[in-house]
């Protein structure tokens, strides 16, 4: 007779799980959870560790030596130098796309076609870029014939050569992004503002940029982090041992040139602590902006 | 300064024509408006009464026709050059700015000084009884206060004409009837003419001075809601504003037979041969001595009375009132009045 009772009282262990939201289906989710601890927590606590384990010295050995080699600590500026302007060129460009796309009937065959420099892959890009801008290329030899220049103009193995090819590999993710937030927006919004006397001009400064902002710091988040890590097209295209030499090639070196993987680690770990500052730092700025639904109503 | 609408005497829409491809979703709409005028722009989806009002705001350019607000051509003016006001469906409130914000907007945007602004605001809130919520964002709000906060930032610029598309469908059946009185109120205090789309009948009716019923893009009939509800001048307005007995009969000498049944009726349209009788539910009703037979199928209670359906002897299809409870199987006789019974040509 008192077990009965006790069932009411205190419901099974299932459905006590499922009141939480956790029931057969959330197991579902263990593949995904292993997966991330072996190939993201399991390296990162790995070289976190590795790092503080130098060749030579104390424990802090290795973060000494990269602040107090010029050689080493200057990556990080060449890198910045490359990654702030490119993710803002990648960034801002994309809005004025985004916006006249957006509008466009046949928007789909133009997407399509500024997103297939993401399926090439930044290898391919590199050839192309080498093949055509070089010295020998046909934009060099073009522009000789018609006798505008009389040297070949300098466009790859330095800074400009990775830049372009930052810009042709980072726009497409960025006009996406920027895109599908855009089209986020209700349009009868702008058609309110217009019916209010707004000017194209003010339409965007006072309706399309505050709702867009949201969606343009994680643009800028999403593009900073890909170009700071940038090492095939610095390598392939830039000046490796002079103005490109981003931080991810230093570590590069430190770790198969030198076989310092404890250097390597350091290197790979104060990429990453800049990164996530700069991460940080622009979605803190996001507190200025608003950042509801970009809705106009119950509708 | 009350806030009060730009004077003008009238707007006239000159043959407007608006296409989508091949598909004429507004053909050849004229129609003069004098201020201080609450049209109603009525009729079932499709029928092009939005493409008239996003013409009018100037979101839609013309296919051909034109627009004037006394001597000037505005129809080639952009949306921001005309000055209406227009109240979205979706209400359309900005939603990064403060209720304050999106109802200075306009005026702002006109580049009027700040203090004007303010004391414009002030106004426009207590006008649509929302004084203390200025400082809200539109997601705090209900969507009934949106609604009002919507109306009032169309108001603040002080416009000729106000264009509201289906304002209150998205509220519920409570809300709209005091929105409806509401909108009603603000139209007569700032003078305004106003152009309201709307499917609802019951709503066109109640809120408008004259009505302008549409279908597939061409005006069917405009006229007051007497003469709408009464005397609709076609048997598609007709079965528009309610009437939903339908009747294909043979006419002769004003007289139509229906289900055996010989009803006396007023021609709307000259008719001889085969025709339409358009009777309201609410006009046809049981009477014991009437000349037509029906069997009940359904009988909703309203309160007052039965809404009732049937079929005649002859399988008509038909919707009456009863006074009194009848029940799906019953018989009764029904009747109406001669001047309810509108004919017209088939």
């Amino acid at each position: 007779m008192s077990e009965p009772a006790q069932m009411t009282e205190r419901p099974p262990l299932r459905v006590r799980l499922a009141l939480r939201d956790l029931d057969g289906v959330t197991l579902l989710v263990l593949p995904a959870v292993l997966f991330v601890i072996a190939l993201f927590v399991y390296p990162f606590v790995y070289g976190f560790i590795l790092s503080f384990e130098p060749k030579a010295g104390g424990w802090l050995a290795n973060y000494r030596k990269f602040f107090s080699d010029p050689f080493l600590y200057d990556t990080i500026a060449a890198t910045f130098w490359l990654a702030i302007p490119a993710t803002l060129i990648n960034v801002l460009i994309s809005i004025p796309v985004a916006l006249r796309v957006r509008g466009m009937t046949h928007r789909r065959i133009l997407t399509t076609i500024l997103v297939i420099p993401i399926t090439l892959g930044t290898v391919l890009i590199a050839e192309g870029l080498l093949t055509y801008l070089g010295p020998q290329g046909w934009f060099n030899r073009t522009l000789m014939m018609l006798g505008l220049i009389s040297n070949p103009v300098r466009l790859v193995h330095n800074y400009t050569g990775v830049m372009l090819s930052l810009v042709m590999s980072g726009f497409p993710f960025t006009f996406l992004l920027t895109l599908s937030y855009l089209t986020g927006i209700d349009p009868s919004l702008e058609q309110a503002a217009s019916t209010l006397g707004a000017k194209a001009r003010q339409r965007f400064f006072h309706i399309i940029l505050p709702l867009l902002a949201q969606g343009l710091a994680i643009n800028l988040c999403l593009s900073f982090v890909q170009t700071f890590s940038v090492f095939p097209s610095a390598v392939l295209l830039g000046a490796p041992a002079g103005s490109t030499r981003v931080i991810s090639l230093a570590a590069y070196q430190a770790a198969y040139e030198q076989y310092d993987y404890s250097m390597a680690s350091a290197i790979a770990m104060i990429m990453g602590f800049v990164q996530l500052g700069v991460v940080i730092l622009i979605l803190a700025g996001r507190s200025f902006v608003y950042r509801g639904a970009a809705g106009g109503g119950k509708g | 300064m009350a806030i009060a609408a730009r004077d003008f005497r009238e707007l006239r829409l000159d043959g407007m024509s608006r296409a989508f491809g091949t598909v004429n979703a507004l053909k050849d709409v004229t129609l003069s408006v004098r201020r201080g005028e609450f049209i109603a722009l009525l009729g079932p989806s499709g029928c092009g009464k939005s493409t008239a009002l996003n013409c009018l705001a100037g979101l839609l350019t013309l296919s051909s026709g034109s627009i004037w607000l006394d001597k000037d051509r505005i129809d080639g003016l952009k949306p921001e050059e005309r000055g209406f006001g227009m109240v979205f469906q979706n209400y359309a409130l900005f939603p990064h700015m403060t209720v304050r914000k999106n109802i200075a907007f306009g005026l702002s945007m006109q580049g009027r000084p700040k203090a004007e602004i303010e004391r414009k605001v002030d106004e426009a809130l207590s006008i649509v009884r929302l004084g203390d919520q200025g400082n809200k964002l539109p997601g705090q709000l209900s969507g009934g206060q949106q609604q009002r906060v919507a109306i009032a930032r169309a108001i603040v610029i002080e416009p000729p004409l106000v264009l509201m598309d289906e304002p209150l469908s998205n509220l519920d059946a409570k809300l709209r009837l005091e929105m409806r009185a509401e909108i009603r109120r603000i139209h007569e205090l700032i003078g305004s003419a106003t152009i309201y789309v709307t499917h609802d009948q019951e709503e066109a009716l109640s809120l408008a001075d004259r009505i302008v019923v549409m279908r597939e893009g061409r005006v069917r009939q405009v006229g007051t809601p007497e003469d709408l509800y009464a005397r609709p001048a076609h048997s598609d307005v007709a079965e528009f504003m309610g009437y939903r007995n339908l009747i294909r009969s043979q006419v002769s000498s004003g007289a139509v037979t229906v289900g055996g049944a010989t009803f006396q009726g007023t021609a709307i349209e000259q008719v001889s041969g085969a025709g339409v009788a358009a009777i309201r539910p609410d006009d046809l009703h049981v009477a014991a001595d009437g000349p037509l037979t029906a069997k009940v199928e359904t009988a909703q209670y309203h309160g007052d009375c039965f809404y009732c359906s049937g079929k005649a002897a002859d399988g008509t299809d038909l919707y009456f009132l009863s006074p009194t409870k009848v029940q799906k199987g019953d018989t009764v006789r029904l009747a109406a009045d001669r001047d309810r019974v509108l004919i017209y040509a088939s």
